[in-house]
């Protein structure tokens, strides 16, 4: 006997949140990334969970969404990750909040 | 030559079911991991002697040759020096990277000795997606090394550690896309699979292994070369070139850490090399008929010890390479001719249901006709020209 | 139960990875921690039968993204008072009750939901032929979209990440860039 649904989805929702809290709350355009990296990750844990516990698990939804969904996350990153790496190049920071040049 | 063939696995059963039934499993698997360290572990010292021994008589000296008798005893004494060392750590290190490093690189590499198969039913799990696991559990080296090299607050260190991602990730390209046409022709990811699809004789005498078609030939080579990179070989061992970097991401490691590394080092490269064995030259599979009663794990060895010395040979025999070229070589020549091995194994299963007269020759004329022209045209570009001079981009 | 009981410990070892990997100071820290997190969740999908995606889970996110965010954390320092280090912004109290805010409303609903309860899985399994099959069939526009876009994206990384080289460097002998990253190898550090 394997945990129940539920415990699947709290611990993906917990993960969204740490993910979220991280994304909002801190500076490092690196660390958003990271955090939004992580939110995705939950949403895929909770496509697999349901494939798992769903009706239908012969059918392999879930799981074609997930590997989509880390297929485009490595293109997210990868140039999420350039952004970050030619906005330095021309500010000299990777902190969200001094990346304020059109602020009125 | 039944029961020789099969010794390992019906002793595996034998003490299996001298274990009571509740602790069967549990035995029956700790029995597998222990033979498998035991094994590797011999093979890793019996390695490391018989290399300097090779390297030794291919430069004219005699190599180790003091302790114990032909200096077999050396890897023993190694190992006593290693351990009685002093374990120095520097103060400005990242102390729990620094300790976690050896560990994260050794710990995975035995994991991927679990879906080789070593002999016919010697394969510890058979997974569905044996060969994806394998990749996927070597992928965690690269951030061992990385913890190394970072943690060790030293820049020969870090530079080290820096060479020594982009060499892996460049390199894992090539190696990958060399295994697709295998998992191609078999029709699975499983290792076992893999081989059993590599059984039997065409024409009645040449043995089906991938490495005797032509899309096989040129990814063997590929392979060859992306695994020397892979496992930090000699052409390939800028990360630690002691020329250049003291040691790279090894400065500052001594002792027994040092010796994990070195341990991690020599098991990545068993690792892929017997997945090389398995993936192009038919895995235990005997190369002709009247040679099948060796016992399979015995042909398994056999290839595996060539491939071995086939990469101490190149260690004696190459130059190291600069860190450009290295990776121009990967992106420009590698995986090329990878992608372009691809097309050629579509083709050539594609027309594996020919039937007229000059139907086999047919084949390999067309793969040959993909091949090599993209080989001699990929060669004569990555070489291009007269050669840039050199920036150096760390000096300045 | 033996499966209850790893489920509870993969799900403390990632939870805890992430929690560190969002708060710790140290940017190269919050990297492999986050490595850390990917790979929990890698067991997790183990766990839930879903072996092909679990492994290239390990292989996409450890073997890739985790050593991009290295990298790029390599190449961006020099910004903090001490490289590499990040402090949390001043409103990161807000971030976390804000994420308390979206954990309620995400839990609550599961909490309460009856038709959550009690479904115990069936005999699922995803074998990798039935997923290459129907990624051949099904799903092959899919899979073709996937293609041009791992394309582009790595055409548009490699562009954007790319110094542009000083017109005047040639004739002028100008001061040469501190360092010059090459398609093949996006990241030489200083």
């Amino acid at each position: 006997m394997s945990a129940p649904l539920t415990h699947y989805l709290i611990l993906s929702a917990l993960l969204f949140c740490i993910g979220f809290a991280g994304a909002v709350g801190r500076r490092s355009a690196i660390l958003v990334l990271i955090g939004i990296e992580l939110m995705l990750n939950a949403a895929n844990l909770n496509f697999i969970a349901f494939w798992r516990y769903g009706p239908h698990p012969e059918a392999l939804t879930g799981v074609m969404f997930v590997l989509f969904s880390i297929a485009i996350a490595a293109a997210e990153a990868a140039v999420g990750l350039a952004l970050v790496i030619a906005t330095y190049r021309q500010r000299r920071t990777t902190r969200m909040d001094q990346l304020d040049t059109l602020k009125g | 030559m039944k029961t020789l063939d099969q010794i390992f696995v019906l002793t595996q059963h034998w003490l299996t079911g001298l274990a009571p039934a509740a602790l069967q499993p549990l035995v029956s698997m700790l029995l597998i991991i222990a033979a498998l360290m035991a094994v590797f572990g011999t093979c890793f010292a019996l390695t490391t002697i018989l290399e300097r021994k090779t390297l030794g008589r291919m430069q004219n000296r005699y190599g180790p040759n003091r302790v114990g008798p032909f200096g077999l005893l050396q890897p023993a004494a190694d190992g006593i020096k290693m351990l009685t060392k002093e374990d120095i750590v520097p103060e400005a290190a990242d102390k729990a990277l620094h300790f976690l490093a050896p560990l994260a690189l050794t710990a995975p590499v035995w994991l991927a000795f679990a879906v080789l198969p070593f002999g016919r039913n010697m394969s510890a799990i058979e997974l569905d997606a044996g060969i994806l696991f394998f990749f996927a559990i070597g992928s965690a080296s690269e951030l061992a090394v990385f913890m190394a090299g970072w943690s060790s607050q030293n820049k020969y260190s870090l530079l080290g550690a820096m060479r020594a991602i982009a060499q892996m990730i460049s390199y894992e390209v090539p190696l990958v896309l060399a295994s697709v046409p295998v998992l191609m022709a078999a029709g699975s990811l499983s290792l076992p699979e893999i081989v059993r699809a590599q059984s039997g004789y065409a024409l009645g005498w040449i043995p089906r292994w991938n490495v005797l078609t032509p899309w096989g030939a040129a990814g063997f080579g590929v392979f060859l070369v992306a695994a020397a990179a892979e496992s930090n070989r000699c052409p390939f061992d800028l990360p630690e070139g002691e020329s250049e970097l003291i040691a790279g991401f090894l400065t500052e490691y001594s002792g027994f850490k040092y010796a994990l590394f070195f341990l991690g080092e020599y098991l990545g490269l068993f690792a892929v090399t017997g997945l090389g064995v398995t993936l192009f030259l038919g895995g235990w599979h005997a190369p002709a008929t009247w040679l099948e009663w060796l016992p399979s794990w015995g042909w398994f060895g056999a290839k595996f010890s060539a491939l071995i010395f086939l990469f101490i040979w190149m260690r004696a025999t190459l130059p190291r390479l600069r860190l450009d070229q290295l990776l121009n070589f990967a992106w420009k020549f590698l995986v090329p001719l990878a992608l372009i091995d691809l097309v050629a194994a579509a083709a050539w299963l594609k027309s594996g249901g020919w039937q007229f007269a000059w139907a086999l020759e047919t084949r390999w004329l067309l793969c040959a006709t993909l091949l090599a022209p993209a080989y001699v045209c990929l060669g004569r570009h990555w070489r291009g020209g007269t050669p840039k001079p050199r920036r150096y981009h760390y000096a300045q | 139960m033996r499966n209850e009981i790893a489920f509870y410990l993969v799900a403390a070892f990632t939870v805890a990875f992430a929690i560190a990997a969002m708060t710790l100071r140290d940017l190269v820290h919050c990297a492999l921690c986050a490595a850390g997190a990917f790979a929990g969740l890698a067991m997790l999908y183990l766990q839930l039968d879903a072996e092909f995606v679990g492994f290239a889970q390990l292989l996409v996110y450890v073997g890739a993204i985790a050593v991009l965010i290295l990298f790029a954390v390599l190449l961006t320092r020099g910004d903090e008072v001490r490289p590499g280090r990040a402090a949390p912004a001043r409103s990161w109290w807000m971030g976390a009750g804000a994420a308390a805010l979206v954990l309620a409303a995400i839990a609550a609903p599961i909490l309460l939901s009856p038709s959550l309860e009690g479904g115990a899985p069936g005999a699922a399994s995803a074998p990798v032929r039935r997923i290459g099959e129907e990624l051949m069939t099904r799903y092959v526009l899919p899979l073709e979209l996937v293609g041009v876009l791992l394309t582009g994206a790595l055409l548009g990384a490699v562009v954007i990440a790319m110094r542009e080289e000083p017109r005047t460097e040639d004739k002028a002998g100008g001061i040469p860039p501190r360092f010059t990253p090459t398609p093949g190898n996006p990241a030489n550090p200083r």
